[in-house]
């Protein structure tokens, strides 16, 4: 992984290209740590890919994060694999609750990498992340007519109603 | 990579290239009977939508496919999973750090080691735990067994598929031994608790190794065995060769990893690439295809249980003496003959495991190679004795995306041959 330079070197760059779209870099386990602006984040992706030197061009995995009481409160997190060098680089990206029921928003990097097809409907699934230009966001582990976010930190275990309901009707 | 794989000829699943073929060895389920029943110029005029699953034998658990065909030959496939969600990943954020383990073990049920590895990896690098040499030996021992019983649970069952009933019970029988093994030093057969936060839980019994030394020098004479049956068995070839091709970089564009796509080309293992655990001090290949098409995916797996045998048998020369499990009160359970003497032993012992330990605000993604390729986990601690979040990258589920690439414009005997040679575990898909 690039090391504390290193990661400021890809901060500067950026910069000079897309001013404001790193908002901070952080070192977390030995993990660079990228926090873009979720209205840059597929201009960051796509350089971060694309561009001679970085070529990280595998998506190891996205998942989302509920960091609830913090604000913003939730994170899109893209684990990018420079197979060569054997480099990982972590890209998060914040999103702010909306409120009233609205759901955050997101730019899908399904164009980018494919393989985040299941990983954003499974972000969209259990968090209610919306991914922007995503080709098929349904629900995909839950049922299609389930309602809820099950895996934000303010929705309960165990809030969801067992329909085995027959023993507990007879025997109390 | 020194495992020259046979090339075989492009025979090319779909109508335009191969036409159709003979009717040897060409079970169709019986799911499928209606399309095979309508006549030819139905066949080539008529796209039917055909369920197949999720209660459906060669679905490998509970997949539903729902597939468009047109005669016999898949023209558009859609997975759909979910009917196995149970929601681990939510109930371990009800439980303290040790109570997740055994939950995380039961996701890929298959390679429970492995989820393990990957959970217990993570939180030792989360708190800045060092674990024993001795416990990394006994883990990639106890890891590459589980490899070797998650490829022939794999191997069995696609046989079975494609009709050759005999593997199972003879995949089974060294499964069986396998499982002896994990009994023998865990108490358990499957899901065993057996590593911990620090190291294992306990160390191999007597006659241990004597038990596994017989094991491993007799695994690879078994994989000639399967070899021999399965190698020069023409249904076998014909239903495996030149089916299910997916270019290495459409591949690397889906996030496939693990034998898939070594089968096609690409070296890539997380063991090799990153150190963890002691797998820098062993000695062995990767395994890897030249076509990657489904006779490539078996071939990598069979050449795999090899290797594995090769780094069981050196982790097991190399064993190092010592602990079995790091000597950090805070985070170990401390030993039980210290109980009874040793009042601070005690005062560990209650707050752990009531309470359990605490994990300073931090969150980690860490990777192994599991049969089926890169499993992550994702741990979010936020300073509570409860992980915030725990999030598998579980690479059935990753790889999944790949089957459509695999089946589409072949004919639906191919896909059923695909889909075990994509070796997805539902379990794991679904959470």
């Amino acid at each position: 992984m690039p090391d504390a330079p290193g990661l400021e070197l890809i901060r500067g760059e950026i910069d000079q290209r897309r001013p404001g779209a790193v908002v901070d870099t952080s070192f977390d386990n030995e993990r660079a740590v990228l926090v873009v602006d979720p209205a840059h984040l597929l201009a960051v992706l796509g350089w971060l890919r694309d561009s001679p030197g970085q070529e990280y061009a595998f998506l190891s995995s996205l998942h989302a994060a509920d960091y609830l009481p913090a604000e913003p409160r939730f994170a899109v997190h893209y684990e990018l694999l420079n197979r060569d060098r054997v480099e990982r680089i972590r890209v998060k990206a914040l999103l702010a609750d909306p409120g009233d029921e609205a759901l955050p928003e997101i730019d899908s990097c399904v164009d980018l990498f494919p393989t985040a097809e299941f990983q954003e409907r499974e972000a969209f699934d259990f968090f209610g992340i919306v991914f922007h230009g995503h080709p098929d966001l349904t629900r995909i582990l839950m049922p299609e007519d389930y309602v809820g976010w099950p895996q934000r930190r303010d929705f309960p275990v165990g809030g969801e109603p067992v329909t085995f309901t027959y023993n507990e009707r007879r025997y109390g | 990579m020194a495992k020259s794989l046979q090339d075989s000829a492009s025979s090319a699943g779909g109508v335009a290239a191969g036409g159709p073929r003979g009717a040897e060895g060409r079970p169709a389920p019986s799911t499928v009977g209606v399309a095979a029943a309508t006549g030819p110029a139905d066949q080539r005029s008529e796209v039917m939508t055909v369920n197949i699953g999720p209660h459906h034998p060669a679905t490998h658990g509970v997949l539903r496919l729902v597939v468009d065909l047109e005669g016999e030959v898949v023209r558009e496939l859609r997975p759909v999973i979910g009917y196995v969600h149970t929601g681990i990943e939510k109930s371990c954020e009800d439980k303290s750090y040790w109570k997740v383990i055994p939950f995380v073990e039961r996701m890929d049920y298959v390679s429970f080691f492995f989820q393990m590895e990957a959970f217990c990896g993570a939180v030792e690098r989360l708190v800045g735990l060092e674990i024993p040499e001795r416990a990394k030996h006994l883990r990639v021992i106890f890891l590459e067994l589980n490899r070797i019983h998650s490829h022939l649970v794999w191997l069995g069952t696609t046989a079975l598929d494609l009709g050759a009933i005999s593997m199972l019970w003879y995949c089974f029988r060294e499964r069986d031994r396998i499982l002896d093994l994990f009994e023998m030093a865990t108490g358990q057969r499957m899901h065993t608790r057996y590593f911990q936060v620090g190291g294992v839980i306990e160390d191999i019994p007597l006659g241990f190794e004597r038990k596994l030394r017989e094991f491993i020098a007799e695994m690879p004479v078994r994989v000639g065995q399967y070899e021999a049956l399965l190698d020069r068995n023409e249904v076998f070839l014909q239903r495996t060769k030149g089916t299910g091709v997916v270019s290495r970089e459409r591949l690397l564009e889906l996030g496939v990893t693990g034998p898939l796509l070594r089968a096609a080309g690409e070296p890539w293992d997380l063991r090799k690439a990153f150190d963890y655990l002691s797998y820098s001090q062993f000695d062995f290949k990767v395994p890897v295809g030249t076509v990657g098409d489904n006779y490539d995916r078996y071939r990598v797996r069979l050449a795999e249980m090899v290797e594995s045998t090769r780094i069981v048998e050196q982790a097991l020369d190399g064993l190092p003496e010592g602990p079995h499990i790091a000597d950090d009160r805070k985070y170990v359970l401390p030993p039980r003959s210290e109980l009874s003497t040793s009042m601070e032993a005690l005062i560990h012992h209650f707050k752990l495991v009531t309470e359990g330990y605490r994990v300073p605000p931090s969150e980690i993604y860490y990777a192994i190679e599991s049969p089926r390729g890169e499993l992550g986990c994702f741990v979010l601690a936020d300073g509570s004795a409860k992980p915030a979040r725990v999030h598998f990258r579980d690479p059935s589920f990753v790889n999944l995306q790949a089957f459509r690439d695999m089946s589409v414009d072949g004919y639906i005997a191919d896909m059923i041959c695909s889909l075990g040679m994509l070796d997805p575990i539902l379990g794991g898909v679904d959470r």
